[in-house]
């Protein structure tokens, strides 16, 4: 029996001849509303080529002043003086230095912090601690470095060391390092919280502490979307910006001291915008340069912990 | 009994009474060790909020919401950073959840599981992670330069809705993710097209979590400092912006403004007052979000 035939013996047929015909005006629109909302996803691979154009356009006119192999290797950054220079080495070396102390401290307090919420926290203290740490990570970073700079400095260690200088790179790194805690934390007690509970009983069944079976069963089992974590948070500090241009300084210089100043590539960025500086000049470009390179860095990361992640993961049935 | 399962230590978790007492006694200290560590960040919330409050409180007054800012620190005030945080935000949600929530929809109603569908998936969380500095580069480069649009509120607002975008599409495709297939499957059954089971039934159950994964996405970019001040916010403008082309500065640019300035009231009384001004912002599109999910949520129950 045909759809037609079935269509007729119904008394309101007319009315569903009518909506069966309109469906030929139905399916255009749908195609219509289709492609807009492909539009809209397509969009985001257009900000990625968008950020690649502009950063490679602006920073090749930078390396036509500056040669390239002066800009990656070269060991001064004068920039905004009179015939500087553009040796990127210390300001990546300032942005490494202070992602690598603000780890020392992120780390293993995150990764502590994990551990205990996940596996030794009651669900009353849990339902505290984990919005406090959630509260800390919607903070924005302006605060983080209004308070390295007038109260990690001067309040705290100053009075360890007097010979601290107002702008310096561990007052930086230590805001550094308590921004990111909770994302390390955070991420890490997902992975940890996704370790099957069969796995943890037969550690104890087996006559092992909860210390035992949290550091020693739990942690290696987490151990790719832990690393994933840690990566996510270094890529996180590099790109850090406003913590940085505010207490860590604008002197590009080598140093191992972390009271001294040093100056990060996003406080470069934001040092030479804070000030005036004219468009199409070496020092206008040398912003996209620096910028590109950051951008490589962060990228490199975030693909190797996506990448760590799909590589090591442990599956569970 | 083997000898070898006798001998502790050669089996993982087997040890003589001394030992387990060991055992026990250090994990006891760990577990101190464990709180201690999560009460670090509670115990820097504490302090830098306590810093805030201690230095701002004295420094909050009407006239720093009204006023605009002054070299006399008596008079300073941020109205025209709280109009631009306004004006700039508002304009950022109009662009971005639109735009968010299509793609998120395209991306779980629409789109076959492909190999190019995936690239876009990588490509979008990649997009999540770039640095917000970076963002202020491209626009600078295409909204500023490019267009020529200069430093005004519409280049400022884009840059940020390029930056909230993946946030918001990745919390709306969860949101779309978690409607039941069994709802799709009913409309389906009675004739609805793709488009009418996306508009009639999964975008109304989603909503809720959509709508509350764009409010964080916001809140987040009112504390963005270092995008618009790449695009162009002033840290001293003294007057409302007067449409999407005039220029501007934001909350946070008028903090840092205040931050960098030498004198003591500027740096320890109307920073900090600002700041808490700003908290007070987030905290409030923060409720606003909860509250909207928890009512929109009992709604659709129903």
């Amino acid at each position: 029996m045909s759809v037609e035939a079935a269509v007729s013996s119904d008394p309101r047929s007319a009315e569903i001849a009518q909506a069966l015909r309109g469906s030929g005006r139905r399916h255009g629109s749908e195609r219509v509303i289709e492609i807009l909302l492909g539009a809209c996803a397509v969009l985001s691979v257009a900000t990625t080529i968008g950020i690649i154009i502009v950063l490679f356009e602006q920073a090749l006119q930078f390396f036509r002043t500056i040669p390239v192999s002066d800009f990656l290797f070269g060991t001064k950054w004068t920039a905004l003086f009179k015939d500087g220079e553009f040796g990127v080495i210390p300001l990546v070396a300032g942005t490494l230095y202070i992602a690598a102390l603000a780890m020392v401290i992120a780390i293993p307090l995150g990764l502590m912090a994990a551990i205990f919420l996940s596996e030794y926290a009651s669900p009353r203290l849990r339902s505290v601690l984990k919005p406090g740490l959630e509260l800390l990570a919607g903070i924005p970073t302006i605060v983080y470095g209004y308070f390295a700079l007038t109260f990690i400095t001067p309040n705290v260690l100053k009075s360890i060391s007097p010979a601290t200088a107002p702008y310096n790179v561990l007052a930086g790194a230590i805001a550094v390092g308590v921004m990111v805690l909770p994302m390390i934390a955070s991420l890490s007690e997902d992975a940890l919280r996704a370790v099957p509970r069969s796995l943890r009983e037969a550690a104890y069944g087996l006559g092992a502490t909860k210390l035992e079976v949290s550091t020693r069963v739990v942690t290696p089992a987490a151990l790719s979307g832990i690393v994933s974590a840690v990566i996510l948070a270094i890529s996180r500090a590099v790109g850090e910006t406003m913590i940085v241009a505010l207490a860590t300084g604008s002197k590009a210089q080598l140093t191992a001291d972390p009271r001294e100043p040093m100056q990060a590539m996003t406080g470069y960025i934001v040092q030479v915008l804070s000030g005036d500086v004219a468009r199409g000049s070496t020092v206008y470009y040398s912003l996209f340069a620096v910028g590109l390179l950051l951008f490589c860095m962060t990228l490199a990361m975030n693909i190797l912990s996506q990448w760590f992640v799909a590589r090591f993961r442990e599956e569970y049935q | 009994m083997s000898a070898e399962a006798t001998q502790p230590g050669s089996v993982p978790f087997l040890s003589t009474s001394r030992q387990l007492r060991h055992r026990q006694i250090r994990g006891q200290v760990m577990r101190l060790l464990f709180l201690a560590a999560t009460s670090v960040g509670i115990l820097a919330l504490v302090v830098l909020l306590w810093t805030v409050l201690d230095r701002g409180v004295p420094w909050l007054s009407w006239h720093l919401i009204t006023n605009m800012p002054s070299r006399k620190p008596a008079e300073a005030g941020l109205n025209s950073a709280l109009w631009g945080t306004i004006w700039v935000i508002s304009l950022t949600a109009i662009i971005a959840f639109p735009i968010g929530v299509g793609a998120a929809i395209f991306l779980e109603e629409y789109a076959p599981k492909t190999r190019w569908t995936k690239a876009l998936q990588v490509n979008i969380s990649n997009l999540a992670g770039v640095p917000s500095v970076v963002y202020g580069l491209l626009g600078l480069g295409v909204f500023v330069q490019f267009m020529n649009l200069g430093r005004v509120v519409l280049a400022g607002a884009l840059t940020m809705a390029l930056l909230s975008l993946p946030v918001i599409i990745i919390s709306s495709q969860e949101a779309i993710r978690a409607v039941p297939l069994s709802l799709r499957q009913a409309a389906y059954g009675v004739g609805a097209t793709r488009w009418q089971v996306v508009r009639h039934h999964v975008l109304p159950a989603a909503f809720p979590g959509i709508l509350t994964g764009t409010i964080l996405a916001v809140s987040r970019a009112i504390g963005e400092t270092a995008p618009v001040l790449v695009v162009g916010a002033s840290a001293y403008i003294a007057h409302r912006p007067a449409g999407f082309l005039d220029g501007y500065t934001v909350l946070p640019m008028q903090i840092y403004g205040w931050t960098q300035r030498s004198q003591d009231e500027f740096k320890n009384g109307l920073a900090p007052a600002g700041i808490i001004v700003l908290l007070a912002v987030l905290l409030l599109m923060n409720s606003f979000a909860i509250i909207l999910r928890q009512r929109l949520s009992k709604r659709s129950q129903l």
